[in-house]
């Protein structure tokens, strides 16, 4: 594996391998949770959070238990099974420690664990064998580009709920015609600067 | 309740994508070509036909407090022999469609269906709820795939064989890169929603 650096990693993360508009992962989430700012934050942090802790101990496990006992074909299992116990994990956690933040991010807890950008973050660190650092630099960059989206998207459809547009077009197509000029903006922009 | 209704219910009013709005990741990601879209949903076919009926011969055995991990260890196992198959046999398709193979553990068309059908109703009827809803999401999969395919490149190409060529070639190339994912989706849901309300104001 080549040596990448640690900030091209996270560049890659945020801007030009965006989970949302560019590789389509967590898209329940970006068209479910987007309706408004408050709600789309939650989830974010929930998020970055969430996919901090999954890469740093999907690597541990996959490194330290499933490669040394060549079991690499139960990556797949294993890492589902980690993740749901680590959003359970993280919910009894906050619950009784921080109980401010389980209000606001609480509901958004179980979500995550179908949430398809928390199980894509940790198959892509195993697919482009990134090490230790790597992977928890790849993880929070990522979660840090869904926020990103996230709010930029919140803040358009908050923006355009009285906006007079065809019924057929309200909701859900409303809200994919808004990512596609995010989408454009992304490819465009992002794809013309090497990094 | 006969087989051939809950078969076309599938497609058409719990058609996974327009009438659920589940499974939107692979249904973007992998819709670049025919082909990519015809591979996915294969996949998918084969785990949500197995899942369903693993769950739904396993229902009365679930205890419902751990059901959802259950569902998902049963779907993540026949995720993992879908891997395996394609790497072996199918290397070029693997390739092409990367992490969203595995990710079919997490699309939410299959739990939805195990939660939803399999875990109510008997084997045989739930193997014919995997098979509509499986062939509603390869119809919707290939439209899609179509659109792009043949607006972003000019012509369809399926496994080798060239099945349309338009006359002149638009080439749109933003049609096959993720911003024409979005458009597509959008356009032909606004189309759907159309289509709906006028059957609604028709029928009452």
């Amino acid at each position: 594996m080549v040596e990448k650096a640690l900030f091209a990693i996270f560049m890659d993360g945020i801007f030009i391998k965006n989970f949302l508009l560019i590789q389509f992962l967590g898209l329940c989430s970006f068209v479910g949770v987007t309706k408004d700012v408050k709600s789309a934050a939650g989830m974010s942090g929930a998020v970055v959070f969430v996919m901090a802790l999954a890469s740093t101990v999907s690597y541990m496990i996959y490194n330290y238990i499933l490669v040394p006992t060549k079991m690499e074909f139960l990556d797949l299992i294993s890492f589902i099974v980690v993740i749901a116990a680590l959003v359970q994990l993280v919910e009894f956690v906050v619950r009784k420690n921080i109980p401010s933040l389980y209000r606001s991010l609480g509901i958004y807890l179980p979500l995550i664990t179908t949430n398809c950008a928390v199980l894509g973050v940790v198959l892509l660190n195993v697919s482009s064998e990134y090490n230790f650092i790597q992977s928890v630099v790849f993880g929070i960059s990522a979660g840090l580009g869904y926020t990103v989206v996230m709010l930029m998207m919140s803040g358009i459809r908050e923006r355009s709920t009285f906006v007079n547009v065809p019924s057929s077009i309200r909701g859900l197509p409303q809200a994919f015609f808004i990512a596609t000029m995010l989408s454009m903006a992304f490819v465009n922009y992002f794809w013309v600067i090497p990094i | 309740m006969d087989p051939l209704s809950e078969y076309i219910r599938g497609i058409t009013r719990d058609n996974p994508i327009f009438g659920l709005v589940l499974g939107l990741c692979p249904t973007l990601a992998v819709t670049t070509s025919v082909e990519n879209a015809i591979g996915m949903s294969a996949g998918t076919a084969f785990v949500l036909v197995c899942s369903n009926i693993f769950v739904s011969a396993l229902r009365k055995q679930i205890p419902s407090a751990v059901r959802l991990p259950i569902f998902i260890i049963i779907i993540a196992t026949f995720v993992s022999i879908v891997k395996m198959i394609m790497q072996a046999y199918f290397p070029p398709m693997y390739a092409a469609l990367g992490v969203f193979i595995p990710l079919i553990v997490v699309n939410c068309i299959i739990i939805g269906r195990a939660e939803a059908y399999a875990n109510k109703n008997n084997v045989f009827y739930s193997f014919i709820d995997g098979l509509g809803t499986s062939t509603g999401f390869l119809l919707v999969l290939m439209l899609i795939g179509g659109i792009r395919e043949l607006l972003g490149t000019g012509q369809i190409v399926t496994f080798d064989h060239t099945l349309i060529t338009l006359p002149i070639n638009p080439s749109v190339t933003t049609m096959i890169l993720p911003p024409g994912a979005f458009l597509t989706i959008g356009s032909l849901m606004a189309i759907v929603n159309y289509q709906r309300a006028k059957k609604r104001a028709k029928g009452g």
